[in-house]
């Protein structure tokens, strides 16, 4: 069971010309089991709102809450917050060079847990993963995201999110720039984990295409900072039908 | 490696050629890299204003540079694979030998005080494995003994081997080495600066490339109090190569400086450097000058120098100076990079996110800073030690002391 709950969260970011607010009261409640999609034009804050969540130094929170299961989310740690059951999914995994993914998954899964994975079992899990994203053993020798395609950056995310098995995982634009047999199998990563009880999801996209894959429980539409609209899997037909001017206008 | 030549009877005319050649080039006209002389008045003593001197603590060199005469010595440890032989030779024998003379001060000074060389030497056609290096260690007995220390390695034509010289303990010492690799020789060489927190080292390694022949030379400087470690290379035939790597980790008070000079004086030779170090506490200093010199002869070479540095906590400085020199455009390429930077706040924002703590995900990023050059060294055994050393310079300093940033 889990419960992610976003009230009237207001962030700013630092600009060269002072502070900007880029998320102007954003209230979302995910409750266990269910997958939220937030669509939303390019600037309209989806990021932003990703990156708060986890707790990324850049941005300033200055209004609001965010808890999990009751847990006062915003006062902890960026690593507090993923030992808590948060996961971020990014959009540009970071390059970490010489250290192996598989000492990187071992160090993860062993600061989540508190204690180090049993060796024989955590050997055939991270292989197990890998393979069911379609990479193979000797991608866990290479350097983090070091050289990776596109495609092997998102993947090494969702294996990451397999083995990690967080509360509730927050997917950022997880879907872009991935060509079509990418996209089936990351979303099959992705159904995977919302298989398990009570996971939630929060899947950030620009494009409809990722949620033929996988069906969303709320769709919501994100404009300029706030939650313009938000309806059934039937608001993203809308959005692949008509794009997002209705909205675009409705702002101006 | 490129194409050798196998045909046996040329070996000798082509060292004498070269030799000649050599003589024939005279004095090397890098306006960065003063002419080479056993001469002591060709060296005077430093003001500290000397472009090759500006970023040394004199005062913290304790009168090396003076020159007093020492018959103190390092204690000698080693480990020899049949073949290969230790032995003292004069100063006379080292010319002959074909020593590279002295480029500054201490190693004009170690050659002069010296009164003797010490000769490894590696018969021609011994091929060593990399699991059975020679390992020479040199411990300093007292932080106030002076000693100099002027040393030979030769390797014969077509031999292969690695050799590792280690420093331990501490003393004030200078100390020349020249390395004289043979035609379509193969060496991997290490020096280790594991002094004690109170040693001096002004060090010099030069290395002469044999036509055809490849050299690894990594230099690794965790100790002392102050060391300056000179790596040169030069070649004596077309087709050498020399990797130089490097590997330091500063802390607080300590000054490690690191020299290198590619003289590209022979055509299609190569040249790779990449020198890495970390720093941390207050005072730690690093220093790093490439000189790279592409002479007019030396067409078709190519050289890369990189030099990445990583500072931990606040109070230290990191010099870092790649410096070509080019007199002819007709080569294959040469380029070099220089980075000094404090830790990427988007990869511990990466590895935090994975629920690593911010302490411990500096010291992955540390370790994986290093773990790519360490790689490199090519020596198994000496991998381990050095993934090792850089662990516990880390739990020494980092954890405790780093200020845990972005906790909030």
């Amino acid at each position: 069971m889990s419960e992610l709950v976003i009230k009237d969260l207001q962030v700013s970011v630092d600009t060269e010309d002072g502070p900007k607010e880029i998320l102007k009261g954003v209230t979302l409640t995910i409750a266990s089991g269910e997958t939220h999609a937030i669509m939303g034009p390019n600037g309209s804050g989806k990021s932003t709102l990703a990156y708060s969540i986890a707790g990324h130094p850049k941005y300033t929170i200055t209004g609001g809450s965010v808890t999990l299961d009751g847990e006062d989310v915003l006062s902890m740690s960026v690593d507090e917050r993923a030992r808590a059951g948060l996961f971020l999914a990014m959009q540009y995994p970071v390059e970490v060079p010489g250290v192996s993914v598989a000492n990187f998954l071992r160090t993860a899964k062993t600061a989540i847990d508190g204690e180090a994975p049993k060796l024989r079992t955590w050997v055939k899990d991270v292989n197990g993963a890998l393979d069911r994203l379609n990479l193979d053993s000797t991608f866990s020798q290479r350097s983090v995201n070091e050289g990776f395609s596109g495609g092997e950056k998102k993947r090494h995310e969702i294996a990451q999110l397999e083995l990690l098995d967080p509360k509730v995982a927050i997917l950022d634009e997880t879907d872009s720039g991935l060509d079509i047999d990418a996209l089936k199998v990351v979303s099959e990563g992705v159904n995977r984990f919302r298989g398990q009880e009570g996971k939630g999801v929060l899947l950030i996209t620009h494009y409809t295409r990722i949620l033929r894959y996988i069906e969303p429980d709320r769709v919501h539409v994100f404009v300029d900072g706030r939650v313009a609209e938000s309806g059934g899997p039937e608001l993203a037909d809308e959005l692949e039908a008509n794009g997002y001017d209705r909205f675009l206008k409705a702002q101006v | 490696m490129t194409v050798t030549d196998t045909d046996p009877g040329t070996g000798l005319d082509t060292a004498r050629d070269s030799v000649a050649s050599a003589l024939e080039q005279g004095r090397v006209e890098s306006h960065l890299n003063p002419p080479p002389s056993y001469d002591l008045a060709d060296h005077p003593v430093p003001t500290g204003r000397e472009e090759v001197w500006r970023f040394t603590p004199l005062k913290r060199l304790r009168g090396i540079l003076d020159g007093e005469a020492s018959d103190k010595q390092l204690r000698r440890e080693a480990t020899l694979p049949e073949g290969v032989t230790l032995t003292e030779i004069t100063a006379e024998q080292a010319r002959e030998i074909g020593e590279l003379a002295p480029n500054d001060r201490p190693s004009a000074l170690a050659v002069a005080n010296a009164g003797g060389a010490v000769l490894l030497d590696v018969p021609a056609d011994l091929e060593l494995d990399s699991t059975e290096p020679v390992v020479v260690t040199l411990t300093g007995e007292d932080a106030e003994d002076l000693v100099w220390g002027h040393v030979v390695v030769r390797l014969g034509r077509f031999s292969k081997a690695t050799i590792v010289l280690r420093h331990t303990g501490s003393a004030r010492y200078a100390a020349t080495t020249t390395v004289v690799v043979g035609d379509g020789a193969e060496l991997n060489m290490v020096s280790l600066q594991d002094w004690a927190d109170d040693a001096v080292h002004l060090g010099r390694d030069a290395i002469r490339v044999g036509r055809d022949a490849s050299v690894k030379h990594t230099s690794v400087s965790f100790g002392g109090d102050v060391v300056r470690m000179h790596a040169n290379v030069q070649y004596d035939g077309p087709g050498g190569e020399a990797e130089l790597l490097g590997l330091y980790f500063a802390d607080a008070g300590q000054h490690l400086e690191h020299r290198l000079f590619a003289d590209h004086n022979q055509p299609r030779t190569k040249s790779n450097v990449v020198y890495k170090g970390a720093l941390q506490g207050q005072g730690a200093r690093t220093v790093w000058i490439g000189n790279v010199l592409i002479r007019k002869v030396a067409e078709g070479i190519e050289t890369y120098e990189e030099n990445r540095n990583l500072v931990l906590t606040d109070g230290c400085q990191a010099d870092s100076v790649p410096n070509l020199e080019i007199e002819t455009g007709e080569i294959e390429g040469a380029g070099h990079a220089s980075a000094t930077a404090r830790f990427d706040d988007e990869q511990l924002f990466y590895l935090r996110a994975r629920g690593i703590s911010d302490a411990e995900a500096r010291r992955l990023v540390l370790h994986g800073f290093f773990q790519d050059l360490i790689r490199k060294v090519g020596i198994p055994s000496l991998e381990e030690q050095l993934t090792a050393t850089v662990e516990a310079e880390l739990a020494k300093n980092v954890l405790d002391e780093l200020a845990p940033a972005g906790a909030s």
